[in-house]
């Protein structure tokens, strides 16, 4: 199961790298965001996929799951919920300043 | 109790920021309330800096979760003598914003935004935990999103962007290293990841894992060759944003590859190495772009990198004499580049340009931005008997100590070739005859004073060397015996 879920972190990672390669903003965008669901879903692997009680301290309770990375992807979520937003805000007001949502044209020159 | 000193750092600037929000167009109010609460600030830092002096680290566990469990909050010698600059950098920025900024910037919650970016910087230098410092950096980027776009501009707009997306990308690579750190040792604590990284006899995958943290702090921190990002995204703001962003994000990234390759990832000599020649390279690049280039701005913002540069190699070298050298060079630097950001601002406002070829003879009108600019450029250069100085002496003597004589000979010549940098701005800007005073502003010009204390402070941080030179010695003996950090924080 942390092979397969692994592999599948990694096509997260490489499609949203890809993305964000591109020219158009909203891509980029995209990108960040598949991006962040590839890190998320490998915070997850790393704290071992048990199946088992709920980590709370009983008598005989053996086989618990990790309750650490699902605290730190919280977080996570929540951050990237964040920049996002704030992210498609920004890209949506560069995109009507500049008239342009190409990358390739918002390079600027030396003498501004 | 008195543990919780270590998180008033935090949470002062932090309630301020929500509570400045709340009253952001009443301009008075919201002037005197930051600048009350940047002195208070600064005052409770000094405070608890003090207590640290005299008691040791104080280490707070938030909610009185055991060390390795819970949060933990660490204010040893050196996250409180940075939170102490990066306290004195905010409290004159504050005073120095009122002068630059207009009224609508103000209104659109300069402030709240300005005291964020503190409490994420303060939150990044006091926490033991490696997860909480990608939160803090959180903290501190938002802020920085904010206040980097402030005004909406075309142009801003267009280069925050890129800065956006850099460091979102950094980010999220952040999380994965951590997540990939916690599989490997099962800890986010970074004394227990210390600890176990010593015991893990895991040469390969730690290298790795150390190798893709350094890429993150090094694109914050821009180091060759990550630091394409930082000279146009660092022109765009507002002259105190600039101040606010140069002055401290840069030197964020710093302190994380300070305190993470003392600390854990010791095991490698290449990772070692591989950081003297990217210090290497970091200078002499960083040096060939302030010469390239006749814009004010970006010869500043290109200072920066052979800065890091020297600090990376001390950090490189490893030894006593290097990381003092590095922490010495650290905390003149961000007081220094404070100074010289907003120094600039004011010239760039008196000559109604930021082209050095349009411009010339503004010292007839402003004497002393003159003169204080001068001083600077000579602290930065590391003219002794300036605090520059100090911090390369002792990083040059570290590198004759470990034979590294091409290291010291291209930090000498990058030291000189800095002071040129300098000088032109000098030659050009302030010297000669002004082209014609068509473009000449007529309202108020920014307030000096603030970047006059900034180089005052920084003077006396290099003529007063004797009383902070100890202190110095004591936060690189911590570094370098890493048991001391270790212990403090287990307890053991």
């Amino acid at each position: 199961m942390e092979i397969l879920m692994s592999i599948l972190a990694g096509i997260l990672f490489a499609t949203g790298i890809y993305n964000l390669l591109q020219k158009q903003i909203l891509r980029i965008v995209i990108g960040t965001g598949l991006i962040s669901h590839g890190a998320h879903l490998f915070i997850l692997t790393m704290g071992k996929l048990k199946r088992g009680a709920p980590p709370i301290l009983t008598e005989g309770a053996e086989n618990y799951t990790d309750p650490l990375p699902q605290a730190l992807i919280l977080t996570s979520i929540v951050i990237s919920f964040g920049v996002t937003s704030f992210l498609l805000a920004l890209s949506y007001r560069a995109y009507v300043l500049n008239e342009t949502d190409n990358m390739e044209l918002l390079r600027g020159n030396e003498n501004d | 109790m008195i543990s919780n000193l270590a998180v008033l750092p935090i949470v002062i600037p932090l309630l301020s920021g929500i509570l400045a929000a709340f009253f952001h167009k009443k301009l008075p109010l919201v002037r005197f309330f930051s600048k009350f609460m940047a002195v208070l600030n600064l005052l409770a830092s000094l405070w608890i800096g003090l207590y640290v002096l005299e008691n040791g680290s104080v280490i707070l566990e938030t909610g009185d979760w055991k060390a390795p469990y819970g949060i933990i909050l660490v204010a040893d010698q050196l996250s409180i003598f940075l939170v102490i600059t990066t306290n004195i950098i905010a409290a004159f920025s504050v005073f120095y914003a009122q002068s630059v900024l207009n009224e609508q910037k103000e209104k659109y919650y300069f402030y709240s935004f300005f005291f964020l970016l503190i409490s994420g910087v303060s939150g990044a230098f006091l926490t033991g935990d490696l997860f909480n410092l990608f939160v803090f950096y959180e903290v501190f980027l938002m802020a920085s999103y904010g206040l980097i776009i402030l005004g909406g501009e075309k142009i801003q707009l267009r280069e925050s962007f890129k800065y956006v997306i850099l460091n979102l990308f950094s980010s999220m690579l952040f999380v994965t290293t951590v997540a990939f750190l916690y599989s490997v040792v099962g800890t986010v604590n970074m004394a227990q990841i210390a600890e176990r990284v010593q015991e893990a006899d895991q040469g390969g995958i730690l290298t790795t894992i150390g190798i893709l943290l350094f890429f993150v702090f090094a694109s914050k921190g821009a180091i060759f060759p990550l630091y394409y990002w930082m000279p146009k995204s660092y022109i765009v703001p507002n002259p105190v944003v600039s101040t606010l962003l140069g002055a401290l994000l840069t030197k964020v990234g710093i302190y994380s590859i300070l305190r993470v390759f003392s600390l854990i990832f010791i095991h490698e000599p290449m990772i070692q190495q591989l950081f003297l020649w990217l210090a290497a390279l970091s200078m002499v690049f960083g040096v060939i772009g302030a010469l390239s280039t006749y814009n004010v701005k970006l010869i500043i913002v290109y200072n920066i990198i052979p800065a890091v540069g020297f600090m990376l190699m001390g950090i490189g070298l490893l030894s006593e004499t290097g990381i003092a050298g590095a922490v010495y060079y650290l905390i003149h630097d961000m007081i220094i580049k404070a100074a010289l950001f907003m120094l600039i601002g004011s010239l760039v406002y008196a000559a109604g340009t930021s082209d050095l070829r349009k411009m010339g003879g503004i010292i007839h009108r402003y004497p002393y931005l003159g003169w204080t600019f001068f001083i600077a450029s000579l602290v930065l250069a590391g003219i002794p008997p300036f605090s520059g100085f100090i911090g390369k002496l002792l990083l040059l003597q570290a590198g004759f100590e470990k034979d590294q004589v091409l290291l010291v000979i291209i930090g000498l010549v990058s030291s000189l070739l800095i002071l040129l940098s300098m000088i032109r701005i000098f030659i050009y800007g302030f010297w000669g005859e002004e082209p014609d005073s068509k473009n000449v502003p007529n309202k108020k010009s920014p307030s000096l004073w603030p970047a006059m204390s900034l180089v005052l402070i920084s003077v006396i941080l290099g003529a007063g060397a004797e009383w902070i030179y100890p202190h110095i010695e004591d936060i690189s003996e911590m570094l370098v015996n890493r048991d001391i950090y270790i212990n403090s924080v287990l307890k053991e």
